[in-house]
């Protein structure tokens, strides 16, 4: 089979950090093993549209790295007697190819990359990079950035794990969990940008949250821990979600999504995976969340939506994450197991919360359940002050909509009860 | 894609050195540009004479006119380019910060343009 440029730039995306990272702990030096992985791939380009493509790639790109890193190596070694040592030793040892030891290696990169120590911009960007193989000019286009203010995240971010000596190591038992918390905030915070994206009247971004239901997958399969599947499922859960979450530009609401349009393929593996993370007795947040979004998707019509169940979610996440947008989300849900009234009762106090007092999704959630209530007046100021506060533009005219609702009808409209986020 | 080296230098501190290190850094300079053709990466690469040779020219209504030197004076001055292939903008970076002259001026990384109709 010969394999032209569009075959080996697919190959780059998919293949590039386990290559990467197999290098990095062959060469012992992250930015050595960046430039053999590049150079493995110039080579690439080179032969496999002549002599087709490998049987495994991976492997033929990891051997071709490795020899170009020698040949680096002694080229420099000239001047530099301490590198002839390394190249030396580089030719003699026989590279660890084990499938065990790959997975590790690419572990190691999604910790290093996702490192506490280094802010979480610049852990986005070397993540897309270095795991997921964009190019720093597609990273740009997809957070609307320059590409040197990207270009130089990225070299501030090598240099910090070159200097604090992160480099590659899969965090022992005890400080798996707060590492693995950093990891999964990274990973869903390229989901929220993607996610947003749709949300804004730019089209043209290109979609990162493919991205990072990629790297989920992949954390799923290295690291089956709870967590892991409860984000995954939750990024699945919203992905099913999309088709059928903005019509003509606009933002529909959960209530009023047209659920034949939900991927109900991506929802099934979401059920699955939320309950593969609640057999394991360790609950998180994520998993909660997922959980809450699973539980949604269950009900066939909005009406037949159990929300005694998604209440005790709700009261569980507020637990675990006691937020005021949790407990916003909460006040809404008892809204629709109790009434308005509870859900009011509820959402006053969190509005002295200066978070919320500025939030426009308070001030519509309330807005929302007085309007149910038949309490126009209040509802009017209630979506004035959202309108005041919100920036999107779909949001906008959402909030635009219903207050002209307001003003030629008082009846009752069909409550939303939708989930706020991500 | 292709990004353009600016090798800004200040070619005073280099003259200042000791005949042994300008020999030594001549050849890591071409060690460099050797190491970058073996690896597909160099497209063309030259050293160029001091600014006090440049004539800078400007057309206005069909008309010449010429004046010596270079357009702009700073004391780091263009020395050389190079013009490489790299698969993004942090590739880039990390081939200018290995050339060796760097140490006395400075690298302008400039990701090239295709005019529109130009291919």
């Amino acid at each position: 089979m010969s394999a032209g440029p569009a075959d080996i730039e697919a190959i780059y995306r998919a293949q590039s950090g386990r290559v990467l990272a197999t290098l990095i702990r062959l060469l012992g030096n992250f930015d050595l093993a960046e430039e053999a992985l590049h150079d493995a791939f110039i080579a690439a380009a080179a032969q496999w549209p002549r002599d087709g493509l490998p049987g495994n790639p991976r492997a033929w790109l990891v051997s071709a790295g490795r020899f170009k890193a020698i040949d680096l190596i002694r080229r420099r070694a000239r001047f530099d007697a301490a590198l002839k040592e390394i190249a030396d030793t580089l030719d003699t040892e026989d590279p660890e190819m084990e499938e065990v030891s790959i997975a590790d290696d690419h572990l190691r990169l999604i910790f290093s990359c996702c490192h506490p120590a280094l802010p979480p911009d610049a852990q986005l960007a070397l993540t897309l990079r270095t795991v997921c193989g964009l190019t720093t000019e597609e990273i740009a286009r997809a957070f609307l950035a320059p590409a040197p203010t990207i270009a130089q995240r990225i070299v501030r971010a090598k240099t910090r794990i070159r200097d604090l000596d992160l480099t590659f190591r899969v965090p022992e038992a005890d400080e798996l969990p707060e590492r693995l918390d950093s990891v999964l905030a990274t990973i869903y915070l390229v989901f929220s940008e993607g996610y947003a994206a749709s949300q804004g009247e730019d089209l043209t971004r290109p979609d990162i949250s493919s991205e990072a239901i990629r790297l989920g997958r992949l954390l799923a399969q290295l690291l089956p821990e709870a967590e892991v599947f409860g984000l995954l499922a939750l990024m699945l859960l919203h992905e099913a979600r999309r088709p059928a979450r903005l019509s003509a530009g606009e933002l529909v609401l959960l209530a009023d999504q047209d659920r034949s349009l939900w991927d109900h393929g991506l929802i099934a593996e979401a059920q699955d995976l939320v309950s593969r993370a609640w057999v394991t007795g360790t609950v998180g947040t994520y998993t909660l969340q997922a959980a809450i979004a699973a539980e949604h998707c269950r009900a066939a019509t909005a009406d037949a939506t159990d929300w005694a169940r998604i209440v005790a979610l709700y009261d569980m996440l507020l637990t675990a994450e006691p937020t005021p947008i949790v407990a916003l989300n909460r006040a809404v849900a008892v809204a629709m197991r109790d009434g308005p009234e509870a859900g009011l009762m509820l959402i006053a106090p969190l509005l002295a919360d200066k978070a919320l007092a500025n939030h426009h999704l308070a001030h519509s959630a309330r807005a929302d359940l007085l309007r149910q209530l038949g309490r126009n007046a209040e509802a009017e100021a209630a979506y004035a002050r959202a309108l005041e506060l919100a920036t999107l533009a779909p949001e906008r005219r959402f909030i635009e909509r219903r207050l002209q609702e307001l003003g030629v009808s008082s009846s009752p409209l069909p409550t939303d009860g939708g989930r706020l986020g991500p | 894609m292709e990004y353009l080296l600016i090798v800004n230098l200040d070619g005073a501190a280099i003259d200042a050195l000791p005949e042994d290190e300008k020999r030594d850094l001549d050849a890591r300079s071409i060690g460099h540009d050797r190491e970058l053709e073996a690896r597909g990466r160099l497209v063309a690469a030259r050293a160029l004479q001091s600014p006090a040779t440049a004539v800078t020219v400007r057309v206005r209504d069909g008309r010449i006119s010429t004046t010596d030197g270079p357009f702009a004076e700073t004391r780091e001055q263009i020395g050389g380019f190079l013009l490489i292939e790299a698969r993004d903008l942090n590739e880039a970076i990390d081939i200018a910060a290995q050339i060796p002259v760097g140490q006395f001026g400075c690298i302008e990384v400039r990701p090239t343009y295709k005019i529109p109709g130009s291919e």
